[in-house]
């Protein structure tokens, strides 16, 4: 466990359920897309509140399990949920839920509260109420030890596997022994590589889960035809799925796996984990498994992970609602091109200005930044991009990791 | 200058370019003695340099780990690619435009 008196601390905010956040968001959460004109008009222009949802209008309990998730995720101190009024997804139960958290939480029906122009003035009242009971959040101190950080990399070309994804990986293991939490995911960026992962089981159940989930991921981009690599890649100089595993794999570090978790699930214990956001089997087969990097972000901050790294070789100018997103990159020209975008250049190893250990501390100094409120640049540049999809995934039982 | 390549396990058989290589010279970086080589293909950044003959049917090795197996007689120095390398997994991508990646036109767009 992490040293007190060595370890560097920053002031975040303390949680009804105990949990620490590094921002005090409200969070609005719209439960069909028919209400996510007014649930985004909401949020818009108003510092601090961020908006998510799910489109769909029938049940999927994976995506409820999900925005529940994220409705009580350290970072997030109170919810607004909106619904149409005749959708599946209940947003009087949403907000229930969160309130049972400590939260304070409200729901509305846009049927019920006049139509567009007065259900917008109606959430604008509550969310400037929440806003000012989040005002009196109790602030506390922060460690390594009480962050989860998440990874996901897209955009991925050769300095990705050589640069980008190694500094992260060399992070994640200066996390963990930190008595942090890590989060990597891409299971289906893991082709070819089975005895590997098995090799990183903290022990032999573990590693069982480790061999389900692949096995698992195999069956369903084969049923799919669907590997996750993309023209860019093959572009930028990878050639086939196991090369861009390689490259994938190197973000996880080198420590133990303690264990897989779905979508919704969250760590038990601090370490490193995998998150598997592969469908299980299922009478209809539906949700790619990584449509898009947003999607696999969104994933990531449903395990409570308070800010994401994002390793990007050819660029990217995506951001996240609810956790900052940091974004990385392997490739100098990449960094030099979209400098606007991107945080942190991990090339210099390449060039040899830094080494795998000096790029990594330096990375380490950027999160303590952006943890202690600096904003990370698709932060400060408004990006909130997120992905809600139908997919389905086994309810996830108690004994793997705390229900969400 | 001459151009650089990186290996990253003593067991690979391809260089990742560094930067763009033109045939000629290469000087080989990483975990692999600095072996100087010659380039026969333009070889861009990013993308694979064999570091010795591989024959058909033979895998590919980087990371020290099969990355595929080669689909045609790959001689050292040459550019490893989609054109000679492919998945042991995903059968599509060797159907894929090797400059940019894309899909077939016909397989979409009409």
């Amino acid at each position: 466990m992490s040293d007190p008196r060595v370890d560097e601390t920053w002031r975040g905010y303390l949680r009804q359920d105990g949990r620490k956040g590094v921002r005090n968001l409200v969070l609005v959460v719209y439960t069909v897309e028919c209400a996510s004109f007014v649930a985004q008009a909401i949020g818009r222009d108003k510092e601090g509140v961020h908006v998510i949802g799910f489109p769909g209008c029938y049940d999927n309990a994976y995506a409820i399990r999900l925005m529940l998730a994220l409705a009580r995720h350290p970072n997030v101190g109170a919810v607004l949920a909106v619904g149409l009024g005749c959708e599946y997804t209940q947003a009087s139960r949403i907000a229930e839920t969160v309130r049972e958290s400590g939260r304070p939480a409200e729901s509305m029906l846009i049927q019920e509260s006049g139509g567009t122009t007065s259900s917008i003035e109606a959430g604008k009242r509550l969310v400037d109420e929440m806003k000012a009971q989040l005002a009196d959040t109790p602030r506390v101190g922060m460690r390594w030890a009480d962050l989860t950080i998440g990874c996901e990399c897209g955009g991925s070309d050769a300095t990705s596997g050589l640069a980008g994804n190694p500094v992260v990986g060399h992070a994640y293991d200066m996390l963990v022994d930190a008595g942090g939490t890590a989060v990597f995911e891409e299971i289906v960026e893991l082709v070819g590589l089975k005895d590997i992962l098995l090799q990183r089981a903290r022990n032999q159940e573990v590693e069982k889960a480790l061999g389900e989930a692949y096995d698992k991921a195999i069956r369903y981009c084969r049923r799919v035809r669907q590997w996750s690599a993309s023209p860019g890649n093959f572009a930028g100089g990878l050639t086939t799925i196991e090369e861009k595993s390689l490259g994938a794999f190197a973000k996880s570090g080198s420590r133990p796996i303690e264990g897989v978790l779905k979508v919704g699930q969250r760590p038990e214990h601090p370490g490193l984990w995998l998150l598997d956001s592969v469908p299980d089997e299922h009478f209809m087969q539906f949700g790619y498994t990584n449509p898009n990097d947003s999607e696999g972000i969104v994933d990531l901050i449903a395990t409570g992970a308070q800010i994401v790294l994002f390793v990007t070789g050819r660029g990217s100018v995506i951001g996240s609602p609810i956790a900052p997103l940091i974004k990385i990159t392997g490739n100098t020209q990449t960094y030099e091109k979209l400098k606007e975008d991107m945080d942190f250049n991990a090339g210099t190893v390449l060039t040899g200005e830094k080494s795998l250990a000096e790029s990594a501390a330096e990375l380490k100094r950027l999160i303590r930044r952006v943890a202690s409120g600096e904003p990370s640049k698709p932060e400060a540049l408004g990006h909130r991009e997120f992905f809600i999809p139908y997919k389905h995934q086994d309810t996830p039982t108690l004994t793997i990791g705390c229900k969400a | 200058m001459p151009a650089e390549a990186f290996a990253i396990d003593p067991a690979d058989n391809v260089a990742t370019a560094l930067g763009d290589i033109e045939p000629g010279a290469v000087s080989v970086l990483g975990v692999s003695p600095a072996a100087p080589m010659e380039s026969i293909d333009s070889i861009r950044a990013g993308h694979k340099l064999a570091l010795c003959d591989i024959g058909v049917g033979q895998r590919v090795i980087k990371y020290g780990v099969a990355i595929g197996l080669a689909t045609r007689p790959i001689p050292r120095g040459g550019w490893v690619h989609l054109h000679n390398l492919a998945s042991q997994y995903d059968e599509a991508s060797s159907a894929l435009d090797l400059d940019t990646g894309a899909p077939p036109a016909e397989d979409h767009y009409v």
